[in-house]
């Protein structure tokens, strides 16, 4: 295939389009924020509450998807660097980092305009501990009002009404009063009922995009292509008219991938042949998105499940939807219920389901270390994945946004050997017929 | 006859398993990697025929008489070969260095030819029965040579060193990359001949054995399938479905040489894998290095070169150890520091080797627990560094203080694991 096919061939998702659209008008929002006088909260993407932040005029600005984004267009090692510089070690997380540097440069958003000064500093989600420390930093760095809502972790894997009610209880005592402080605005509940309305449609949809690759061949991969269709769900779009159109073109496009018996579209053009299909667990890597997408593509691997696209919010595994008629307790539960939250058992449940549910030949973990939130007991869940389902894992190690611990050679050795892998096991453990 | 071929391109060095269709190994080849694989698994792919043709031989001759001594013979042979190869090759680079010299300069062209003359007398010397080689690579064995007769000569006639040993480097990639093939033929008979004629303890009419090793020479070998693993395989000309990753070969290799084996342990130049297999030699799960390289081969071969010793030395001297001197760093950069900081204070290289040894060991032993540990079955430890008798002392120790009685299998050749798992891929292709 041609250059210019594949360029075609972007150009005509136009789910891709209009995601592209929604993110730039969002970081002009942003950029412009101090013109406009809108105000502007900071928040992280696993507990996120952008329905809440709607109902105050307030923007939502996500450092990890800055971070991503630095990371994507290569500009993370950079500002790394420049936060080793300033002391911050080896081992802390690289969004961090990204987002640390970043600042010390002037905080310059993707369209090339300054980031505002956040308003707000919105801990909506403590399961990742490193959240924390984070917003420390920044409040540091900004001197600004700070709300927290601690969300306390499904230790014994359930949610018990004492959890939700401790949650709502921060919400109305501590988050909205501080919301309204902030932004002036007086809280409408009937407001958040409408945006929760509005997540609630985007994520039936979403969720159908998810399942739809329980198909064969399936139309999609589910962590390379997911990282992109979670992207408005997860972030400063879930209660917006335009996630819900978001979805319902996306859903369309692959409706028609389904009828047309098409495999998932790479930036290479669509997928020919589907050979493994794989159950990811853990983020990607985002210096090499496309390098380390390529040794999947390249050897006709799919992934048709991951609990990367869990990580802002649960929809598919327990039915999970945002409910207009129980608004602050449903955002309890969104928060509760993000993968992170999750105990170990639980996540081995849902790979467990998903390998079964999707028919996968194989689970493969991309372990973060400077991730502890992600990457604590994941050789664990390896070892129990592997008990229960008596498919073959394997695991690989590569870095969020730090190009330095992203290596190719190594990466493609190990994943190569593990598919090798699945093709021996799948010739029902008879060498021969493997060789 | 059909011929299968396995061959593994190492970061450091590349092997070829030659096997026939009943799955008997004919020939191992080895050869350092250099920078161009492809020259490398040539060069392996005809060192495992030259064994090959050994092993045919001795298989026909197994069947005429039954000789005392064959493994003598063999070896004396073999070793006869390669001293022809070796002043061949000799002559190569001489020629090949004397081409590099600018006119006029005839004294450097004397002292060259000098170095060479000396480097001649001295080669039968290096295929004795009781020479120890410290490397069966010409590379290794004509570089170092170089290097001693050069200074001596360039000393004594006054001339310039460096010189000759840019000669020397500007040549000896060509060299190596176009290793003696011609005449394998006659050099096994000449080889023969002056064998049997000079050592009267070989009960064979010699007639008879030129037979036998006419047969054995006279067979084709056909290279019915290749199939190429490790690192450099996907530099080869080789179509797809001839690559096998190299835990996948390892693993299969591993259960070839010991068919109990359920978890392997291979410690090569860059890469530690930890790898478990089934009953059918079947991976089953692995783990590997993936950042980093500290604690592999090569940290072997950087420590041996800090202490001016020969890679080989470094295990043997270990072993003299009487003392446990902690070393902390695997880090191949570390090590180096805190190896001189140990010398600095007074304490023993054989205590510190001893040290190093351990902290390679103690590293591979976090990746086995990682790939799920030492459980059931054998335990077989291949690669390079299985032939260092200190890192199997400390291996030893450290499965037996963490998992208990495990039978351990180290093979003599097991740094052909990887090639023979190719090289059994490569007939199962065809014969299944």
């Amino acid at each position: 295939m041609s250059p210019a096919d594949i360029n075609e061939d972007v150009i005509k998702e136009s789910s891709m389009l209009k995601q592209k659209e929604m993110i730039s008008a969002n970081y002009e929002k942003l950029t412009s924020a101090p013109e406009t006088g809108q105000k502007v909260a900071s928040t992280y993407v696993p507990g996120n509450l952008n329905e809440l932040i709607m109902c105050f005029d307030m923007l939502n600005n996500l450092p990890e998807i800055n971070a991503i984004q630095n990371g994507m267009r290569k500009q993370s090692g950079a500002m790394i660097q420049d936060a080793e510089k300033m002391g911050h070690s080896e081992d802390v997380c690289t969004y961090v980092k990204a987002d640390i540097g970043n600042m010390a440069k002037g905080a310059i958003a993707p369209n090339g305009k300054p980031m505002p000064v956040p308003d707000l500093l919105m801990l909506s989600y403590t399961g990742c501990f490193t959240f924390l420390k984070w917003f420390e930093l920044l409040r540091d760095q900004y001197g600004c009002r700070t709300a927290m809502l601690h969300v306390p972790y499904e230790g014994d894997g359930v949610i018990t009404a004492n959890m939700r009610d401790y949650v709502v209880k921060q919400l109305k005592e501590e988050v909205i009063p501080t919301f309204e402080e902030v932004s002036g605005v007086k809280f409408d509940i009937d407001r958040l009922r409408e945006n929760l309305k509005n997540s609630a449609k985007a994520e039936e949809d979403f969720v159908w995009v998810l399942e739809s690759a329980k198909n064969k061949p399936s139309p999609i991969d589910a962590y390379f292509g997911g990282v992109y269709y979670v992207g408005p769900i997860f972030t400063a779009f879930r209660g917006t008219t335009d996630a819900i159109d978001y979805y319902k073109i996306l859903r369309g496009e692959i409706e028609q991938r389904i009828a047309s018996g098409q495999g998932p579209i790479t930036p290479e053009g669509e997928m020919k042949e589907e050979k493994y299909r794989l159950v990811v667990e853990g983020p990607p890597n985002w210096t090499s998105f496309r390098e380390f997408w390529k040794m999947f593509y390249d050897e006709g691997a799919v992934v048709v499940s991951s609990t990367y696209t869990k990580v802002g919010g649960v929809y598919d595994y327990d039915g999970f939807r945002h409910d207009p008629d129980n608004p602050l307790e449903s955002l309890a539960d969104y928060c509760l219920g993000c993968y992170t939250n999750r105990n170990l058992p639980m996540r081995v449940d849902m790979i467990e389901k998903a390998m079964e549910e999707y028919q996968a030949d194989g689970f493969l973990i991309n372990s973060i270390k400077s991730c502890n939130s992600f990457s604590a007991g994941q050789l664990m869940m390896m070892r129990e994945v592997e008990n229960r389902t008596g498919k073959p894992a394997a695991f690989i190690e590569t870095d969020l946004v730090d190009p330095r611990y992203f290596s190719p050679a190594n990466v493609k050795n190990r994943l190569e050997s593990y598919f090798q892998m699945i093709d021996q096991k799948r010739a029902g453990g008879s060498p021969s017929r493997a060789a | 006859m059909k011929c299968y071929i396995g061959i593994d391109l190492g970061s450091t060095t590349t092997k070829a398993v030659l096997m026939d269709d009943k799955a008997d190994i004919l020939g191992r080849g080895i050869t350092n990697s250099r920078s161009n694989y492809e020259t490398a698994a040539a060069v392996a792919k005809q060192e495992a025929r030259l064994g090959a043709r050994l092993t045919l031989f001795r298989r026909g001759l197994t069947e005429l008489t039954e000789l005392e001594g064959i493994d003598v013979l063999m070896a004396d042979l073999e070793r006869s070969i390669r001293c022809e190869q070796f002043t061949e090759q000799l002559q190569d680079l001489h020629d090949t260095c004397a081409s590099h010299i600018s006119d006029g300069a005839d004294d450097i062209k004397e002292a060259l030819d000098e170095v060479f003359v000396l480097l001649a007398e001295e080669s039968p010397a290096l295929f004795t029965r009781e020479a120890k080689r410290k490397s069966d690579f010409f590379r290794d064995i004509a570089g170092s040579r170089v290097m001693k007769l050069g200074e001596q000569v360039a000393k004594k006639r006054g001339v310039s060193f460096d010189t000759l040993l840019n000669l020397y480097d500007k040549s000896i990639i060509d060299v190596e990359n176009r290793p003696p093939e011609g005449g394998l033929s006659e050099k096994f008979r000449a080889g023969l001949h002056r064998l049997l004629e000079g050592s009267p303890e070989f009960e064979i009419d010699e007639e008879l054995a030129q037979i036998a090793l006419s047969k054995a020479l006279d067979v084709e070998l056909e290279e019915t399938y290749v199939v190429g693993t490790g690192y450099g395989r996907v530099t080869l000309p080789f179509p797809k479905e001839h690559i096998r990753s190299e835990i996948l070969c390892h693993g299969l290799g591993a259960h070839l040489m010991y068919p109990h084996t359920r978890t392997v342990l291979d410690i090569g130049g860059q890469d530690t894998k930890a790898i478990q297999v089934d009953a059918e030699g079947i991976v089953e799960n692995f783990q590997m290095n993936d950042r980093c390289a500290a604690g592999c081969g090569r940290y072997l071969g950087y420590i041996a070169d800090e202490m001016n010793m020969g890679l080989h030395e470094l295990g043997p001297m270990a072993m003299k150890s009487t003392k446990n001197v902690r070393i902390n760093s695997t880090c191949t950069v570390f090590a180096g520091a805190e190896l001189r900081d140990r010398l600095a204070l007074g304490e023993k290289r054989e205590d510190i080797l001893a040290g190093l040894h351990r902290a390679i060991i103690l590293r591979a032993m976090s990746i086995i627990s990682r790939s799920g540990g030492i459980s059931e079955g054998e335990f077989t430890f291949t690669g390079g560094v299985a032939n260092n008798g200190a890192a199997v002392k400390e291996l030893k120790k450290l499965v037996n203080e963490n998992y208990g009685e495990v039978t351990i299998n180290i093979d003599p050749t097991s740094i052909y694991t990887g090639a023979l798992g190719a090289a059994e891929f490569a007939r199962r292709a065809v014969i299944h």
